[in-house]
């Protein structure tokens, strides 16, 4: 399978877990995830990229997407991610000054509790 | 003549392959291993952004990629047969301004856009050494390279 995807609730965030390749076959599932979890009442979100093998602007325009979703609802969309080949293209496009990046699925979430 | 030419289906679902053919083909040509994952990056976007622009305008015609060795330096070029539309700004950062059609891929299905128009063409510029878009009436074609050493015999 070229992208597999799950979820699950983690002290009240939601976490998604992504596995293999986000580009422009792959990502408008990943987007079709994000807006159901929206729509759903989920706005605190991370994102785990830790299985992602690759990414590319598609990917990073649904990450966008849901980042901007969340935050009409004044949530957040954190990432798990600490690829060099993946935070690459996030360095390349200034987008690691938007996202909040972390290094594991519990440093998101206790990162996001002492924002709030 | 360029060492490997590939034409396919303007379908997202082929990017894939393109971009595997692509690697595969820069590893024979000697590109360092450390390069290949932005051989990949790159090819891919310019080829994702090609296969929207054919199923925008012509969505028979196929995408094609020429990659060559050229000894020194290993080319890929990814052309389009869509028409051009008159030049959109890049998004601010290390990108050029390219003269592309406006990607759709950057449009939500409800409309709206989470990422600007040629904001692949940007990625792709921080991805290659040299890059070059020629964009003509009859299409768009993004010339990118990398340094190569001449494959074992």
């Amino acid at each position: 399978m070229d992208l597999k995807l799950g979820h699950y609730n983690k002290d009240g965030i939601e976490v998604v877990d992504v596995e293999g390749e986000i580009d422009v076959y792959t990502a408008p599932r990943l987007r079709e995830l994000l807006i159901d979890l929206v729509n759903k009442n989920n706005y605190q979100l991370v994102v785990n990229m830790e299985k992602v093998e690759f990414l590319d602007s598609t990917g990073l325009g649904v990450l966008v997407g849901g980042l901007k979703r969340v935050r009409a609802h004044d949530g957040s969309l954190d990432l798990v991610c600490t690829q060099e080949r993946i935070l690459k293209i996030f360095r390349i496009t200034g987008l690691t000054k938007v996202f909040g990046i972390h290094g594991t699925v519990d440093e998101a979430i206790a990162a996001k509790k002492s924002e709030k | 003549m360029a060492t490997v030419e590939v034409t396919f289906t303007p379908l997202p679902a082929h990017v894939r392959t393109a971009r595997l053919v692509a690697t595969a083909v820069a590893r024979r040509s000697g590109v360092d291993e450390s390069l290949l994952d932005e051989v990949r990056l790159a090819v891919g976007e310019a080829c994702s952004r090609a296969v929207e622009a054919h199923r925008r305008h012509c969505p028979a015609e196929p995408v094609r990629i020429e990659m060559t060795d050229s000894g020194e330096r290993f080319v890929v070029v990814v052309s389009d047969h869509a028409p051009t539309a008159p030049a959109r700004p890049a998004t601010p950062g290390n990108g050029p301004h390219p003269k592309t059609p406006e990607n759709p891929r950057t449009s939500g299905h409800d409309g709206e856009s989470a990422i600007p128009a040629g904001f692949g063409l940007a990625v792709i510029s921080g991805l290659a050494d040299e890059v070059r878009v020629l964009s003509t009436s009859s299409g768009v074609s993004v010339h990118m390279s990398w340094p190569s050493t001449a494959a074992p015999s």
